[in-house]
Formats: C-alpha cells, sequence, structure tokens
C-alpha cells in the first residue's frame, strides 16, 4: 500500500510540474490576445480593460494558474478567446481517437511480442530465437518515419487499405459489418506502422528477463519436478520476468504515444498529432498547450497503470520488501 | 531380495565451462540403490554430490557431457525420451534441492506451488488438489495451515521453507527421494527435526532415500548403506553401521574420526576439514587421488589409480593398501 501512495504521489507531483510548466508557457508567449486590439482607434481603452477584467487577465499569476487548472479539471483546457470556446471538447474528439488507435495498438503489440519473447529465449540460440532476434533488430533500427513512409508508399501503390482519415464518406449509411471494416481498414496502416516499431522493443525485453529467469534455482527446482516445458514458461518463469517488463510499460506508452502523434500525421489519421501540427502552424497557442497537457496526462495514467500492474503481479512490493532483483 | 530401484554404471560426467577447459566432475561410478533404502552420500564440498543428484534425473546444464547409464525400471534415464523424464521426475524419483531459499517461485503462493507438482502428474480436480496440498502440509509437520497456503516465499523462515520443498518431493509419493544437503542451509537446531521428518516420511511409505551431506553426523543412525565420494569417484561403500564404526579408506577414516571429535553438542555449523585440499578437477594427476592428502600413502600411489577392492563382504574400497 505505501508503494501504491508513493506511486500515486509521484503521479501527482508530475502532473503539478507538467501543468506548471504548460502554463508558464502561455505567460511566456509574447504579447496578449488584446494588443491587436489596442491598436485599433474605434476600441477604447475602457473596453478593452473590461474585456480583461472579464477573462481575468488582469489578475494576479497565482489566481490565474488556479483558474487555469480548475477549467483543466472540468475538462475544458483553458479558453480559447479566438473561438469564445473552451479548448476541451475539439481536444477530446481528436483525443479519443488518438486513444482508439493507441489503445489497439498496445494490446495487440503486446499479445505478439510477449509470447514471440519468451518462445525466444526457451529456444535460446536456436534457428527460432535466432530468426525472431535478427527480426526485432531491424525492428528497432529501421526508425518509425522510414517504416511509415514505405508503408504508406506500399499501401498506397496497390491500394490495399484506405488511406487518409478514420472513416470512408458514406461512412453512416454502412451497415454495421459495413462500418467495422472500413474503420478496420482505415486503422490498418498507422496501427502496422506502430506495431512494427513496438514490438521489436518488447520482444527484446521480454527475451532478456524470461532467459534471465530460466537459469535460477527455482526454475531448475520446477523442472525436477516434472513441470511440463510451456506450463514452465508461462506459469513460472513470466510472472517472475513479468516485474522488469511491466516497468518497461511505461516506457513503452510515452514512445507509443509519440509514435502515434508522427503517424497520424503521415497517415491522415484524425488525432491530437495533425490537431497539434495545425496549431503550431497557426500560432494556436492554447490549444497546443492544451494537446501537450493532454498528451501528458495520458502519459502519467499509463505509468501509473503499470505500478498498478506490477503491485497486482509482485508480492514482494505489496510487503513493501525491496525490489528483489 | 528385491532387485534395485535404480542402477548407475560407469557414470561419467564433464562440465565444459565457457571460461574453457574441462572439470571431469564424476568419474566412473557404479553404485545401485535398493527399494525403501536410506543411501548415504558423504563427500567434501566439491567432490561432485549435487553433479551426481543432477544427472540421475538428467538435469545438468548444456554444458555438460556425461556417459554412462542410469538405469531406473529398465529404462536408462540418460537417454529416455524426454517426455518419459518429465513423467519421471517428481512423480517417481523426486528432488529436495540444496538451498529452499532459492529453489521457490518468488511470486507464487506456497500452496499454488505444492499443488503445480500434483497437477503435473496427477488426474485431480482442484478441490481434490486443494485438499491434498493441506494434508501434505500437515504431513511436513504445519500447524497453521491456513497462513502457510496463502503465503509467499519472502514470508516463510529457512526451517519453513525446507519443510514446504519437502512437501512438494513427497506430494506425488516417488518411490526415491533424493536430498541434496537437505540441512547445511538451516540453523543447526532445525537439523534434528527436519531429519526425523525426512526419516519419518520415507518409512512411513516405503521411500528409498538418497541422502547427500558432507557431514557424517547426520548419517549415524539413519542410513542403511553410506558412499563415501572423493574427486567425482566413489572411494568407499558399504552398510552404513559397519563403514561408520570401521572405516576402511584413509579419507573416510579421516572424515569419521574428525567428526567424532565434534559432538553434535557442539553448535558451531562447520566441520573441521583434513589438511589439503581436493585435488583441482581441471588437472588430472596420474595416481590416487587422494594421495597428496593421505596419511597412509606407499610408494605406489602416486603413480597407480586404485581399482576397486572387496576385502570383506558387502564392503568395497578403492586403496591400494587393500590390493594383494
Ligand atoms: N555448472 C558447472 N560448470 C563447471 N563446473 C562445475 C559446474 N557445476 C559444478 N562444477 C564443478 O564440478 C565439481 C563438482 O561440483 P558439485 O557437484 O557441485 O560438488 P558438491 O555438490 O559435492 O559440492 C566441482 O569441481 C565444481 O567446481
Ligand atoms: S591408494 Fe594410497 S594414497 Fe590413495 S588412499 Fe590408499 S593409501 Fe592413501
Ligand atoms: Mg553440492
Amino acid at each position: 500500500m505505501r508503494f501504491l501512495l508513493r506511486r500515486l504521489l509521484r503521479a501527482l507531483l508530475m502532473l503539478l510540474g507538467v501543468s506548471l510548466l504548460c502554463f508558464a508557457f502561455t505567460q511566456m508567449a509574447p504579447g496578449s490576445f488584446f494588443d491587436e486590439m489596442r491598436l485599433n482607434p474605434q476600441i477604447s481603452p475602457e473596453t478593452i480593460a473590461t474585456l480583461r477584467a472579464h477573462y481575468g487577465l488582469n489578475r494576479p499569476v497565482p489566481i490565474r494558474y488556479a483558474h487555469w487548472m480548475l477549467s483543466l479539471a472540468k475538462g475544458d483546457f483553458g479558453y480559447c478567446i479566438a473561438y469564445n470556446s473552451p479548448v476541451g471538447p475539439l481536444l477530446w474528439t481528436r483525443a479519443k481517437n488518438t486513444l482508439l488507435l493507441t489503445a489497439t495498438a498496445t494490446i495487440l503489440t503486446w499479445l505478439i511480442a510477449v509470447p514471440l519473447g519468451v518462445w525466444s529465449a526457451s529456444s535460446r540460440r536456436r534457428l527460432a530465437d535466432r530468426f525472431i532476434g535478427a527480426s526485432s533488430s531491424l525492428m528497432i533500427s529501421v526508425p518509425e518515419i522510414v517504416v511509415a513512409v514505405a508503408l504508406l508508399a506500399v499501401a498506397v501503390r496497390w491500394r490495399l487499405v484506405l488511406v487518409g482519415g478514420m472513416v470512408s464518406l458514406g461512412f453512416d449509411d454502412l451497415s454495421l459489418w459495413g462500418k467495422v471494416r472500413d474503420l478496420f481498414l482505415h486503422m490498418l496502416l498507422p496501427i502496422s506502422i506502430l506495431l512494427l516499431g513496438g514490438i521489436g522493443v518488447v520482444e527484446r525485453h521480454v527475451r532478456a528477463s524470461v532467459s534471465e529467469i530460466l537459469d535460477t534455482p527455482y526454475m531448475n527446482a520446477a523442472r525436477s519436478l516434472g513441470i511440463g516445458r510451456m506450463r514452465l514458461l508461462f506459469r513460472h518463469a513470466l510472472p517472475v520476468a513479468a516485474n522488469p517488463v511491466i516497468s518497461l510499460f511505461g516506457f513503452f506508452l510515452a514512445g507509443l504515444l509519440g509514435a502515434s502523434l508522427l503517424v497520424e500525421v503521415v497517415t491522415g489519421w484524425p488525432g491530437l498529432g495533425p490537431l497539434i501540427l495545425e496549431a503550431t502552424l497557426s500560432r494556436d497557442l492554447y490549444v497546443v498547450i492544451a494537446a501537450t497537457m493532454l498528451s501528458a496526462i495520458l502519459m502519467i495514467a499509463g505509468n501509473f497503470l503499470a505500478d498498478l500492474l506490477l503491485i497486482a503481479s509482485d508480492p514482494r512490493i505489496r510487503d513493501g520488501e525491496a525490489h528483489a532483483q | 531380495m528385491p532387485g534395485p530401484l535404480l542402477h548407475v554404471k560407469d557414470l561419467r560426467v564433464r562440465y565444459l565451462p565457457e571460461s574453457g577447459g574441462k572439470v571431469q566432475a564424476l568419474e566412473g561410478l557404479n553404485l545401485e540403490i535398493l527399494p525403501g533404502e536410506v543411501t548415504g552420500i558423504l563427500g567434501e564440498s566439491g567432490s561432485g554430490k549435487s553433479t551426481l543428484a543432477s544427472t540421475l534425473l538428467r538435469l545438468l546444464p548444456a554444458s555438460a557431457e556425461c556417459s554412462g547409464c542410469v538405469v531406473f525400471e529398465g529404462e536408462d534415464l540418460l537417454t529416455a525420451a524426454e517426455s518419459k523424464l518429465r513423467r519421471i521426475r517428481g512423480s517417481k524419483i523426486a528432488l529436495i534441492p540444496q538451498d529452499p531459499a532459492v529453489s521457490l517461485n518468488p511470486v507464487t503462493r506456497v500452496g499454488e506451488q505444492i499443488s503445480e507438482v500434483l497437477r503435473a502428474h496427477l488426474r485431480l480436480s482442484r478441490s481434490e488438489r486443494k485438499q491434498r496440498v493441506r494434508q501434505l502440509l500437515v504431513e511436513v509437520g504445519f500447524e497453521d495451515v491456513d497462513r502457510i497456503v496463502d503465503a509467499y516465499l519472502h514470508q516463510l523462515s529457512g526451517g519453513q521453507r525446507q519443510r514446504v520443498v519437502i512437501a512438494q518431493a513427497i506430494a506425488c509419493r516417488p518411490s526415491l527421494i533424493i536430498a541434496d544437503e537437505p540441512t547445511s542451509k538451516l540453523h543447526s537446531e532445525l537439523h534434528c527435526q527436519i531429519l526425523a521428518l525426512l526419516a519419518n516420511t520415507v518409512a512411513q511409505h516405503d521411500t528409498a532415500l538418497l541422502l547427500i551431506t558432507h557431514d557424517p553426523t547426520i548419517l549415524a543412525g539413519f542410513a542403511d548403506r553410506l558412499m563415501v565420494m572423493y574427486a567425482g569417484r566413489l572411494i568407499e561403500q558399504g552398510p552404513a553401521e559397519s563403514v561408520m564404526r570401521r572405516p576402511l579408506h584413509p579419507y573416510t577414516r579421516a572424515l569419521i574420526g574428525l567428526s567424532h571429535g565434534h559432538t553434535s553438542g557442539n553448535r558451531a555449523s562447520h566441520l573441521p576439514s583434513i589438511p589439503g585440499e581436493m585435488p583441482n578437477p581441471l588437472h588430472v594427476m596420474p595416481g590416487c587421488r587422494f594421495e597428496p592428502r593421505c596419511s597412509e600413502k606407499m610408494g605406489v600411489c602416486a603413480t597407480t589409480d586404485p581399482q576397486t577392492f572387496s576385502p570383506e563382504s558387502s564392503r568395497l574400497v578403492s586403496c591400494l593398501k587393500y590390493g594383494n
């Protein structure tokens, strides 16, 4: 429990830090929205003062920070003065799409990479291990952007998948099956790119920690008791190997989110990626900051999830023992 | 007289470590284990006792090569199919490992770890397995079974861990249990308790026991037969009582003589040792392996490798003194 509390506290502190940084950027941004109005002779200084007061810009910085935090908590993510509306709702639709992509990619990556890693570790130095190892190295060494562009070129050329956007134009008229199919075909390309980037890394880690476990005396003891190969690997070795692998999970999520933003831009997936790009180009500061803040929240939540998994998988941590190995 | 349960013929094991070199860990072992008998294997650290234990179940690391035969129920375990071996391990021959602190899984509950052994060999329902696990825990002397079933390794004391691995070993009522220094990692006060537990269980179920140790005191009054190992060889064997009372080999004499000075009331856990060291297994010299440390050596000992002689009925000894 103390472990959980410590990690919860750490997550909250990280959130606070990120929010302070984001807020600092809004303050550091040169000028304010009303500077341009000042140049307009038709708007009296009194009007501007009233407007500033209305949006709370004349209040001291800590109070403005508190207000901003409040709007964060409400899910508004600050106020976009230009559109006279909160940034939140705009962001949420995009964030949902990013989440759909990253969650699917996460599940698939781990479903594929964990058995591969275990298999590779158990067939040490044999053909399967070498083949899996070489493929992983290749996947790790080729940058995502190259994979993305290559796959995009292939996909467009042979019309294998649907590229651009998330659904086709006539999506609403399709049957349920048609909708699923359409969405699947749109997801195929971005997901494939993310999988190619992630599987190698995860497989490597799983292999390393499982093969370390396979040489331990308790695996020998389990072998001496006649426990079968598959059970030995998945029920005896994997739960112990899970500890370092779960720690990787937090980093993995961070990396995946970054990769996803890029892949969304390349494949035209309507997630946070393209939104951040547009907003940056048009200097729509509040949107950029809100999107950054949202990414940070997703990442911190992912790390916290990893901590929860750690507690669930390792009784030594639950009992507040020092990390064994 | 019934035939032997296990028959080892000319067993040789060599380690080929990655660092290079060859370690001859076992050199032509011949032995028989009879059903229901307690056989003590006595030898200093490094004499190859643990290697013998792993070889009997074909659990040597990949860096080792072995030759010879280990015949169990009419089949050579060294050449049997892996699936056949899996069914023998833990169900017909069980190994109690040397250090229970590292031989149990740190993230799985004790009850499940015992249940795993039952699951691997017997067709039992979930609830039958649960029931059996609790019976086994009672059998190895636990009173608070409820707590132990759900406990993890780090929540147990050394003695409790030892009892848990014993419960795993007896779970399927094997016909042979190999115990590799079952008390060496325990506080000396617990030695008697654990040995009594082992003695009881094997007597009750007529299980043969191969008890490996470097400490002759724990074999007295317990072992039926005694085998003494030195540098990868069996140098003396015979009925335990007769060997203990009147050891023939100079090495056995030294070992047992030392242990007489070391009464069981003495709480120091380390035994006094014979002066000198075992030969380096990387550099094999001609002649008797014990020659450099032997107080009774003769001129021929440095050049002649002693054969095994039988100076009396049921006694075997590898020492040139007994060559006619
Ligand atoms: N995995 C291994 N690789 C290389 N040498 C080993 C290995 N295991 C044991 N040995 C060597 O084999 C000999 C016998 O070791 P062991 O069977 O552990 O003896 P004991 O159990 O009697 O102390 C020793 O010289 C030891 O150094
Ligand atoms: S053969 Fe010689 S050296 Fe070896 S134990 Fe016998 S007497 Fe000693
Ligand atoms: Mg040993």
